[in-house]
């Protein structure tokens, strides 16, 4: 039986006809009790379970989700992870997750393929570059890397953008951050299950939660299609679909559910080997190592649910993409998805107590490069029932004191 | 493209609208009794319900304000309905 990985295993397997590999987790029933129920199996999910089982010890953790893992937004996203936050909060928040990424292939002995390729969000007039120095220095004041590009620099790093003498949007410069960069998506997912599976959690796949077990005014478990599962702890990290579980509690929340789209070209030879955003156009894009590019932009305009993008924003993203990098038009289009994203007023998530239940929710247009921290600071909450200084300024409470955290507004852009 | 219909000016490309609200939210008062975190669930708090809803939209190029009943699991429109007393249906 090979668990390992290792280049040792895969030469060792490919002697012996491949025989020997495990399947990466079990598939569970979910028993009738457990210390800790986690909602959710996404990459914040997963990785709150993994943490709880590994950081705080606890042995009996039960995971549900509705349909597989890592089907909703963790694999619809477009991999970036950056911490190129303007707020100290959102900084420790991101910067948090980054380092955890940093270390994390070998942690949980998956290859993530985290690729730190660095990030440039492009300025386009004299006035962008005073405000991308003052983001380049909030960012270093917040302990994060930053440099701020000139035009030649930046042609230096890509080539393939838009310095033509007719471009709509100029590229004057752009704020990088060289930490930032791409991993793959589905392998975070996957990793985290593993990892926890192999530390004794239970990972219950088609387990959809359909209410709650309450008693004497608690909650004290979840009602699901395979059976009532008890736990003194239930966290929950289900993104867009946080408000309709809410709801079954009685409790609201200051989310709304909208779509956001993603797209990948055809695979073409290397020619960007690094991100870019141009807050201008709202798309961003990169190449992946098969030689896709991987693009997307803001959200779409109708609330909703469905999992599907709508031509306009499509068009809009595309658009946006030939402006920046005009010798894509060439492309043609491969995929196209889209996932449901839950965004709060200010931009920011939300991390703590509703109730009985710890959520993780609010990650909006920018979970997947939190999973590692949203799970952490998950499992803090769960295990010891109180805010990590991390978590802390997230917390629910912040939209009756006012004390918000308005990323949207600091980088200028819908997210 | 998604055509969303206007009570007075008829079936429009989906670029032309603006969602503005949920319906049914109630302004608590009198304002100086209302604590903190009520006024900040009025503010910010919302059903966000996955299936049938009823919202508040306008049609840009006109600028009125209309009811609009849809599935946000299908995005089909369940109907329309103008705010005004005996308006466009």
């Amino acid at each position: 039986m090979t668990r390992h990985y290792s280049a040792l295993s895969v030469l060792k397997e490919g002697l012996t006809g491949q025989k020997g590999w495990t399947p990466a987790w079990r598939h569970a029933t979910p028993q009738r009790d457990y210390d800790a129920i986690v909602i959710g199996g996404g990459g914040h999910g997963l990785a709150t379970a993994y943490y709880l089982a590994k950081s705080y010890g606890l042995k009996r953790v039960a995971l549900v989700e509705k349909g597989w893992l890592g089907g909703g937004n963790t694999g619809r996203n477009t991999t970036v992870i950056r911490s190129n936050y303007f707020y100290p909060e959102s900084a420790a928040l991101f910067d948090m997750s980054l380092k955890l990424y940093e270390g994390l292939s070998r942690e949980l002995n998956y290859n993530l393929m985290f690729s730190q390729r660095g990030m440039m969000v492009l300025a386009h007039s004299e006035g962008e570059m005073e405000i991308a120095a003052r983001s380049t220095n909030a960012m270093r004041l917040n302990g994060v890397d930053a440099e701020l590009l000139t035009r030649a620099e930046v042609q230096k790093r890509a080539p393939i953008l838009n310095f033509s003498a007719e471009a709509r949007f100029p590229i004057w410069g752009a704020v990088n951050q060289p930490r930032a960069g791409t991993a793959r998506h589905d392998a975070v997912a996957w990793a985290y299950a593993r990892a926890a599976n192999a530390l004794g959690v239970d990972i219950c796949e088609t387990c959809e939660v359909t209410g709650f077990v309450r008693e004497a005014g608690r909650v004290v478990g979840v009602e699901t299609t395979k059976g009532e599962v008890r736990a003194a702890r239930i966290g929950m990290a289900v993104a867009g679909q946080s408000s309709h579980l809410m709801t079954m509690l009685g409790s609201a929340l200051p989310l709304r559910t909208y779509t956001l789209q993603a797209f990948v070209s055809e695979p073409v030879k290397p020619i960007m080997d690094t991100v870019a955003f141009s807050p201008k156009t709202g798309t961003y894009f990169s190449q992946s190592d098969k030689g896709e590019m991987v693009f997307g932009g803001a959200l779409d305009r109708v609330p909703g649910f469905t999992q599907r993008g709508n031509p306009p924003m499509m068009e809009a993203v595309i658009a946006g993409l030939l402006e920046m990098a005009p010798s894509l038009s060439h492309l043609r289009m491969l995929r196209h998805w889209a996932g449901a994203v839950d965004v709060t007023p200010d931009s920011s998530p939300i991390i703590g107590p509703v109730g009985d239940v710890m959520i993780s929710c609010g990650w909006g247009t920018g979970g997947f490069k939190a999973i590692p921290a949203g799970g952490a600071l998950l499992a803090h909450l769960l295990a010891k029932d109180e805010h990590h200084p991390v978590s802390r300024p997230f917390d629910i409470s912040r939209f009756a004191t006012g004390a918000l955290i308005d990323e949207g507004a600091a980088s200028g852009i819908a997210h | 493209m998604q055509s969303f219909p206007c009570p007075f000016c008829g079936p429009r490309p989906e670029p032309e609208f603006l969602f503005v609200t949920e319906m049914g939210k109630t302004r608590p008062e009198p304002a100086a009794e209302v604590s903190a975190p009520v006024w900040a669930a009025y503010l910010h708090d919302v059903k966000n319900i996955k299936g049938e809803v009823a919202e508040v939209w306008q049609h840009l190029p006109c600028g009125q304000l209309y009811l609009m009943r849809r599935d946000t699991t299908t995005m089909a429109v369940l109907g329309v309905q103008s705010f005004r007393k005996g308006g466009a249906a």
